[in-house]
């Protein structure tokens, strides 16, 4: 593509400003022995040339890129024939996408006729007058902006401080995209929840008991109304978290606990790096080995001591999740332990009781506040989790306390609704967002209250 | 009456000792129970996972003489690639193998034996080599899955008929192949070489690698340079104000954000607002970005607090500017440990399936992508949809593929690992 070369292009024009630049100021105070007359160092006139060559070029080529697609559109659509331009928005963007495809050389889903024929033709025009145009622009602006620049180079031009502001503002705007990462998220998902729940009333997807969300394709569909009563998500995805939970916790904190107390150290070393490689699986992997060995096998299980097990139970899911928390738990509780001061340990040990009694009556209360935050925040990530559940959960949106029925959470919801074609703009899909919204917001304030009170209590016996 | 009661309560204390001796080691075997459970579980894993994948590295091929007849693949003397009977050609040659199978019932079945592949290889070896047409060629060609399946003990030829995927009759000419020495296991290529398939013998791998690979150099060339000038910025320029809390904050809390809720942003702002294409790994890139951005923060970070701030005021007292200290001291004694942080975000980034779901990178897609944006998948999703198929043949295949990625996040972490190592300093 054409913007890589450009791209290529000004990096090029970039490193000869900067050598043109060093060079003119060490030429305007007489060379290299005279450097001390400038105000900043050499390399500093340099820079200050490249960024004036290159940061207008950039900013002007990415307003191209963004606007160029859009700019083009329209002035194909212009010049279609009436009986065209006049059609409704829905079949004017398909013409659009089949005219696209024809000048790309795609397959194209109507009959080719003279007008597409003309117009894709147009397109291909337009957008390679509109590439020329922009190679021109872009380099004609470096080409510019550098010159200028290396016009005022002076030796008493403040190039150090010019360039350094410029790197502080690049800075300051690298930091920033994490919170603009943040409004992107809150703004994206809410704005969908918004349109969600104008269609579906707040109340009916807050405390509805119905989920089944199949909207009509045609108005004249029988029988696909959609309810959107998300309460046995809610239950489903509180279900296996707690099933989680009840794995992670008590076998994570025991695990904290003995490496912590009771280990030599050479098992410490062993033990320690294995768990990590625990956190470190991705979690689609996890997920098959929920859905194809842990699954049948709590089945077959079940079957031996005549439990009725689903194929895709709650069960599996859960358990298996509660594996991949274990060393999220551990390393959290094995911090808070070790933040508590050695003289609250040595003094409960003087007094004569045990290892175990040291630890439960003195060391765990101390160190609780930390530990319950760690929970907090495993109890976000088994909320958040997707992959495992996706894979054993299973779909069916029971209203359910049993776990080793299938139930569904909001996470498999999100991706069923959203994987696949549907228009944008129905129910469905939109219900992905308004979960996802619900997803973030309760994941926020356990993530805020897990994080503060974990740090707060680490601070604290610092 | 005083040492009696001394005695008394020393004997309280004594009384009591051997039930708080055993709840001691109670609460110690419940502690090494604790960490057992998670190492047995990670022996488990691995060892189920070697012994379903491994033998996915091997493949069952065929042995046949096939006569490259120039009357069949070019009937008007003009040879077209696209249309010739490469299909009959093999059939004329498995027919001749096995001549007892006569009638269209029993041909029919005899042609599932081998894959559709074997078609494609000639045409391949014919496009190279047109010379080659008119001779007989003995060539090694893949088996049809199920046969790969009998073979390697997954189809158990006991069971009733109808139960299983190869009839008695097929089983019966398998057999004779192998007694003739004709049907050979061998490395599996193809899994290495193509792109995802619908016949499990021709699936691959190497489309979702590429899709993966090409994914990460976007989230690498993006997230790191980021990530250590944001670290900069709020390690050694930002003043401590509201602001600089509500980013901090924030970062920390995007580390903690569900990884689908980053899936749904890309979905709203780079496809729907922004219009890039859909499954591309342009887009996959710039949303695992903004996921590893926290991380490579809250290492970069750390790195930089770990430099002394010695070495700071030694550079300032010698008259560096503020930025001159920070790009000519702090960050080369920092980059071990940024690098470090990187290469854990980029191992993180490789391992995510959940946002590429949103944006379109589920699609059966066939082609190695070649581009940025050619429509591609990454390879944990290439495992969970191989983990859906029913095909027996591609549950080894996705035990296959982890292992595959399992032995990228290793090295990844080994030399994340390494790194940390040989560059770590001691101030």
């Amino acid at each position: 593509m054409q913007s890589t070369t450009l791209i290529l292009m000004l990096g090029f024009m970039a490193i000869t400003a900067f050598f043109y630049g060093r060079r003119r100021s060490l030429a305007l105070v007489g060379g290299h022995g005279h450097g001390m007359a400038l105000h900043s160092l050499p390399g500093y006139y340099g820079y200050y040339v490249a960024i004036w060559a290159v940061l207008p070029a950039l900013a002007l080529l990415l307003v191209w890129v963004m606007v160029e697609p859009r700019v083009i559109v329209a002035l194909v659509v212009n010049g279609l024939p009436d009986a065209y331009r006049n059609l409704p928005p829905g079949e004017l963007n398909l013409l659009v996408n089949n005219i696209q495809n024809l000048a790309a050389g795609d397959v194209v889903s109507v009959d080719v006729d003279d007008v597409l024929q003309n117009a894709a033709t147009m397109f291909n025009a337009y957008v390679e007058k509109s590439r020329q145009f922009l190679a021109v622009l872009v380099l004609g602006m470096a080409g510019l902006g550098g010159a200028m620049a290396w016009r005022r180079i002076h030796p008493d031009l403040r190039a150090r401080n010019r360039v350094e502001r410029v790197i502080r503002w690049f800075l300051i705007a690298a930091s920033s995209i994490a919170i603009l990462t943040t409004i992107g998220i809150v703004l994206s998902v809410l704005f969908e929840a918004i349109r969600f729940f104008q269609k579906v009333p707040l109340t009916e997807f807050l405390f509805g008991l119905n989920w089944s969300p199949q909207t009509a394709i045609r108005a004249d569909q029988v029988g696909s109304s959609g309810s959107f009563g998300a309460v046995p998500l809610f239950t489903g995805t509180l279900l296996i978290t707690s099933i989680a939970m009840v794995v992670a916790v008590p076998v994570g904190l025991m695990t904290a606990i003995y490496l912590a107390e009771y280990s030599s150290a050479r098992i410490r070393g062993i033990a320690k790096p294995l768990l990590e490689v625990l956190a470190g699986i991705p979690t689609v992997v996890y997920g098959f080995f929920a859905a194809l060995t842990v699954a049948p096998w709590i089945r077959s299980a079940g079957e031996s001591a005549g439990i009725q097990v689903a194929s895709e139970s709650a069960l599996a899911a859960g358990i298996v999740m509660g594996i991949m928390i274990i060393p999220l738990v551990s390393s959290l509780a094995d911090d808070a332990i070790n933040a508590v001061p050695s003289a609250m340990r040595d003094g409960a040990l003087g007094l004569g009781s045990t290892r175990s009694e040291t630890m439960t009556k003195v060391i765990l209360p101390a160190a609780l506040p930390g530990i319950v935050g760690g929970i907090l925040l495993a109890v976000s990530r088994a909320i958040g989790e997707t992959m495992i559940v996706v894979m054993a959960a299973g779909l069916a949106a029971n209203l359910t306390a049993n776990p080793f029925e299938a139930v569904t959470t909001v996470t498999v919801q999100i991706v069923t609704l959203l994987v696949g074609d549907q228009e944008f703009d129905s129910a469905k899909t939109l219900a992905a967002f308004a979960l996802g919204l619900m997803l973030f917001v309760v994941t926020l304030i356990l993530n805020v209250i897990g994080l503060s009170v974990v740090r707060k209590y680490r601070e604290q016996y610092d | 009456m005083a040492t009696s009661d001394t005695k008394t309560t020393r004997q309280k204390v004594e009384a009591g000792l051997p039930r708080r001796r055993r709840k001691e080691f109670t609460f110690k075997l419940l502690g090494m129970f604790a960490t057992a459970i998670g190492i047995v579980f990670l022996g488990l894993f691995f060892a189920s996972l070697i012994a379903e994948g491994t033998s996915a590295f091997k493949q069952t091929f065929l042995k046949l003489d096939i006569e490259l007849s120039e009357d069949v693949l070019a009937p008007g003397g003009e040879l077209d690639l696209a249309y010739a009977d490469f299909d009959g050609l093999v059939r004329t040659a498995l027919r001749a193998e096995i001549p007892e199978a006569s009638g269209r019932q029993d041909r029919r079945e005899l042609y599932r034996i081998v894959s559709v592949g074997a078609a494609y290889q000639l045409r391949d070896l014919i496009a190279q080599n047109p010379d080659l047409m008119g001779t007989i060629q003995s060539l090694w060609v893949p088996a049809s899955s199920n046969v790969d399946m009998l073979i390697k003990g997954n189809i158990d030829a006991n069971i009733e008929e109808a139960l299983r995927p190869l009839s008695d009759k097929q089983i019966g000419w398998v057999r004779q192949l192998q007694d003739k020495g004709r049907l050979e296991s061998r490395f599996n290529r193809a899994l290495f070489t193509n792109g995802d398939s619908r016949e499990p013998e021709l699936a691959g791998i190497k489309g979702a690698v590429m899709g993966s690979v090409y994914m990460l150099l976007v989230t690498m060339v993006l997230s790191f340079p980021i990530g250590v000038a944001a670290a900069i910025y709020l390690e050694e320029f930002a003043p401590r104000n509201r602001w600089s809390d509500l980013i901090e904050v924030n970062i920390n809390n995007l580390a903690a954000v569900p990884s689908i809720v980053f899936g749904l942003l890309g979905l709203a702002v780079f496809i729907n607002w922004a219009a890039l294409p859909r499954s591309a790994p342009l887009v996959g890139g710039l949303v695992l970005t903004l996921l590893t951005l926290p991380v490579i923060i809250i290492a970069s970070r750390a790195a930089i607090k770990a430099v002394p701030p010695s070495i700071r005021e030694a550079a300032l007292g010698l008259g560096a500017s503020q930025t001159q200290v920070v790009f000519h001291h702090v960050l080369p004694l920092a980059l071990p440990g940024m690098l470090t942080g990187a290469i854990i975000g980029m191992s993180r980034a490789l391992g995510e399936s959940a946002p590429l779901l949103m944006i379109g990178m589920v699609a059966f897609i066939v082609d190695v992508p070649g581009s940025l944006t050619d429509p591609a998948t990454a390879l944990p999703v290439q495992i969970f949809l191989w983990a859906d198929s029913p095909e027996r043949a591609f549950a080894e295949r996705t035990s296959a593929a982890i292992i595959v990625l399992l032995g990228f996040l290793l090295v990844m972490n080994l030399t994340a690992v390494i790194l940390r190592k040989r560059m770590e300093r001691r101030w």
